[in-house]
């Protein structure tokens, strides 16, 4: 599966995700703060000067981004054009693209191994009450792996309908997907106990490490 | 934690994302609306409350790490920026709620704790959680937020039904396989 990181290299790549992070919830939450036009446009200017930084393909690539957002755009904009605030409409609107400029800029800029090494630092401090974060880690990668499958078989029941039927299935092809989806977990996870002989996932993981 | 419940958790989190992928229904003023929440509601009535909610939050966790799951190839921590971070961040808990329910009214007949839990906890409560993110967002009022979301509060009551009658038919056809139910969970 690709993730929404970046292949082109940057210089934000090398730095820590955490700190990314950080910084990403210190300049949302002040940004709610902020009231003022020049300002915010200000902001998304050294937001838009960031991806510039990184090369026209980046800024292109971060620029595509935003089309996610025009539904609510076009919403707020109507709404505001229609109860005479155009000003406060416009303050929501570069808000909202300030904080999904810079979201998507550590999104862009950090690898999917660096996020979830992040997640395993957070958690770790559960290790004291019985949490082994390296079932995260195996839940993160069944789940990476299964859902091309998934996505492939639900495909495929789709096509079967389809071949049937000059109608679209709707959710009627849901129940048949959801028995695929308990088939394959019932599958995996014999095979898990069957490699452990019936030992907890951690002790299976630390006996095939040693 | 077993292997079994590791397992379930982390397919039913990618199920969850291959539903994404389904255009599941059209209402009829032509709002599109995907299976995805249908994932979230399966998660508690088939799961039970806490793996339910464990892999609704697996599914949000790898959205947040930038992995496209959501419904048109959406991810990343541009969504919990976006007006609707309050239904994604409230996934966890409608399935909690949903799987609650389901498991702890146990006299009650599977299809119809099913459906309720739904309800409460994919519909109302998500939705209350959903439409306070947008206000936030949006700067709207929670009555405004509630006016922009209202339109899908149709499409997702017909997915809390669908989710009520697949459980009573896995219930059915493989009982052990329910472990919001089972007795083997």
């Amino acid at each position: 599966m690709i993730s929404l990181s970046s292949p082109h290299k940057t210089p934000y790549h090398s730095y820590s995700a955490a700190l990314k992070l950080v910084l990403l919830c210190t300049v949302t939450v002040v940004l709610f703060s902020i009231e003022s036009i020049a300002i915010l446009l200000l902001v998304l200017f050294v937001s838009a000067s960031l991806y510039a930084l990184c090369g026209r393909l980046f800024f292109i690539a971060g620029f595509k981004q935003l089309f996610i957002l025009w539904p609510f755009v076009v919403i707020v904009l109507l709404w505001h054009v229609l109860t005479n605030t155009p000003a406060q409409g416009a303050t929501i609107i570069l808000r909202l693209l300030c904080a999904f400029t810079f979201a998507n800029l550590v999104t862009m800029t950090t690898r999917l191994t660096d996020m979830i090494q992040v997640i395993n630092t957070v958690l770790s401090p559960l290790r004291r009450y019985g949490f082994n974060p390296v079932w995260v880690g195996i839940a993160i990668g069944l789940v990476i792996r299964f859902t091309p499958v998934f996505r492939v078989k639900g495909a495929g029941l789709y096509q079967a309908w389809r071949a049937r039927s000059p109608s679209r299935p709707q959710l009627k092809i849901v129940q048949p997907f959801a028995g695929l989806v308990i088939d394959d977990a019932e599958q995996v996870a014999q095979a898990l106990r069957a490699r452990g002989a019936g030992v907890s996932v951690s002790e299976l993981l630390q006996s095939s490490s040693n | 934690m077993s292997e079994r419940n590791i397992v379930f958790i982390a397919l039913f989190a990618a199920l969850i994302a291959a539903l994404g992928l389904i255009p599941a229904l059209k209402l009829p003023f032509g709002v599109p609306v995907t299976a995805q929440s249908l994932g979230v509601m399966l998660c508690g009535t088939i799961l039970g409350g806490k793996r339910g909610a464990l892999a609704a939050l697996l599914f949000v966790l790898l959205v947040a790490v930038g992995l496209p799951l959501l419904s048109g190839g959406r991810g990343g921590l541009v969504v919990f920026v976006s007006p609707s971070v309050g239904f994604l961040v409230g996934f966890p808990v409608a399935a909690w709620v949903t799987g609650t329910v389901v498991e702890r009214w146990r006299t009650m007949h599977i299809g119809i704790a099913a459906l309720l839990g739904s309800l409460l906890g994919s519909i109302v409560l998500l939705y209350i959680m959903g439409i306070t993110g947008m206000s936030i967002v949006l700067d709207k009022s929670f009555y405004e937020s509630l006016l922009l979301m209202g339109w899908f509060i149709p499409g997702d009551i017909v997915k809390a039904v669908v989710a009520s009658a697949i459980t009573v038919g896995l219930w059915n056809t493989r009982p052990n396989s329910v472990l919001s139910r089972s007795t083997m969970s």
